[in-house]
């Protein structure tokens, strides 16, 4: 479904990403794993539109999308969830919700998909009317994953969506990605808590300093000492 | 009871601050560029009512009906011929081509108002001009109170439109965070080209009512944009309602100097909020 061959991308003269090459086939869940500066946050942003890659190819159903601009991706069925959440501050959790339907594409299925989000994030429900900046940062964290799946996707990408979460919230976040994913949308997931990304995934990349260093099928790439000993300690 | 009138005026012109600074308020917090041409805009506004009462022979009042969408579509093609360009730059960018812009079109649109209007102050006539509504001492201008009237009724509106409307929702989206806009589907550019539309329909209204209730020449645009941002500071961005209480109290204050040192000390009031605002509370009053 979503191709992506010998990617490459830079900031000015900083190359970020040198050759990238990967995939995520419809109905998957995919993690991309590495350390802080790897380029993971790059790539999404170049599969989004929000950064226009170097070289290389972003084939989506067929597709090239390097010269589709950002507003127009979400119309093909890609949504992503930005890392930091980038809500819109100043609003309520349905009027952040009820923007994610702006795409042509979402506006039919407006009041199904917001069911829907209700249904797996029902705290959501009684906070509606609240302005999104006075909720906690793993609501503020369903709001973004919601807004996302207001764009009724065919493929959900997330930045990090654990980043400073507590352990209780990461799971229930990770556990609505299980959900998403079996409603028939695939996951393109950037994780650095690797021990949980890689128990959903079906496979996982491993990139470092702009190249995939790693790849395979979740429970072997947790087995892989490599990965073991770069994202889990030594002691794991 | 001279004070409590005087304070009457400041609230009635305040008003009129309010619609002025809605427009510069919209473009500078969507699309970060300030627009010091917005003065010039609001002296387009004035002088286009001016025209059609002149020229057709219509109610002022009723001129706004001619001078807003004109004025809309004015606002989309300087947005096509100039600010278009610079909202592709980055943000720091932005602000400072958008100052050179902004200067060099405040220039232009001065001397085309000389050579089309020439340096002299005009004011449109109105046959009810003189009336007045008495309260107790108070002697209530109706054209002002009319003007104040329909600037709210304009701030209304605009925040209807920025709460109800699709697109309404997608400017205020864009002005929030653009990348998160442009993640939602929403054509970011379209949104900066109707912010800016809007901004500019509102300057040729509050032009209209200035021409009204008070009076235009060419050299008024530097004057109203520095009203005008001093009602953004005051204010802050994000809330069109706030712009207008923001620019009600801005009203209030200037009568009130004026009245406690003299006539001359009028303008001094607005600059000393300015500052003051700026260093206690940098995001304004209302500001999110």
């Amino acid at each position: 479904m979503l191709e992506i061959r010998d990617l490459v991308a830079a900031y000015g003269d900083v190359r970020a990403l040198s050759g990238v090459t990967l995939s995520v086939g419809s109905g998957e869940i995919v993690a991309l794993l590495g350390p802080n500066g790897a380029g993971k946050s790059t790539l999404l942003k170049s599969i989004a539109g929000l950064l226009r890659p170097r070289a290389g190819a972003i084939r989506w159903e067929g597709e090239d999308l390097r010269s589709v601009g950002a507003h127009l991706i979400v119309e093909r069925g890609l949504a992503m969830v930005p890392e930091g959440r980038r809500l819109f501050g100043s609003m309520t959790v349905e009027e952040n919700l009820e923007l994610g339907a702006f795409a042509a594409r979402a506006r039919p299925r407006k009041r199904a998909n917001l069911d829907r989000v209700y249904a797996l994030f029902p705290v959501l429900s009684e906070r509606r009317r609240q302005i999104v900046r006075a909720l906690s940062g793993g609501q503020q964290q369903m709001v973004a994953v919601g807004r996302a799946l207001m764009t009724n996707p065919k493929l959900l990408m997330l930045d990090e969506p654990s980043l400073g979460l507590a352990p209780r919230l990461v799971r229930s976040i990770l556990e609505a990605l299980v959900e998403i994913n079996r409603g028939g949308v695939a996951v393109f997931l950037v994780e650095q808590n690797v021990q949980a990304a890689l128990t959903l995934a079906h496979r996982g990349y491993v990139l470092e300093a702009g190249r995939i260093v790693g790849e395979g099928r979740g429970a072997d790439l947790l087995r892989d000492p490599h990965v073991r000993r770069a994202y889990l300690g030594p002691l794991a | 009871m001279i004070l409590a009138q005087q304070l009457l005026l400041g609230l009635l012109i305040g008003g009129i601050y309010g619609l002025a600074a809605a427009g510069l308020s919209l473009v500078f917090g969507v699309l970060k560029v300030l627009n010091v041409a917005h003065g010039e805009l609001i002296m387009l506004g004035g002088y286009g009512a001016f025209w059609a009462v002149a020229l057709l022979g219509i109610d002022p009042f009723a001129s706004l009906l001619l001078v807003l969408p004109l004025s809309l579509l004015l606002g989309l093609a300087l947005y096509w011929a100039l600010f278009g360009f610079v909202v592709r730059a980055d943000e720091e960018t932005r602000v400072k081509n958008s100052l050179l812009i902004g200067f060099g079109l405040a220039l232009a649109l001065h001397a085309l108002a000389v050579r089309l209007w020439t340096a002299d102050e005009r004011s449109i006539i109105t046959p009810y001009g003189g009336a007045v509504i008495s309260v107790g001492d108070l002697s209530i201008p109706v054209v002002r109170l009319l003007s104040l009237a329909l600037a709210f009724a304009l701030i209304g509106g605009l925040h209807l439109l920025l709460t109800h409307w699709r697109w309404g929702q997608a400017i205020r989206a864009t002005a929030d965070d653009w990348q998160a806009a442009l993640l939602t589907g929403i054509d970011v550019r379209r949104a900066y080209l109707l912010a800016f539309a809007i901004g500019t329909g509102l300057a040729g209204a509050a032009g209209t009512l200035v021409s009204i209730g008070y009076s235009i020449s060419p050299s008024i645009g530097l004057e109203w944009t520095l009203k005008a941002l001093i009602v953004v500071v005051l204010a802050g961005l994000g809330s069109m309602i706030g712009t207008f209480v923001g620019g009600l109290f801005l009203g209030l204050a200037e009568a009130a100097s004026a009245a406690a040192f003299g006539g001359p000390y009028r303008e001094v009031v607005g600059l000393v909020i300015f500052v003051v605002v700026l260093v206690l509370r940098p995001r304004g009053l209302f500001g999110r």
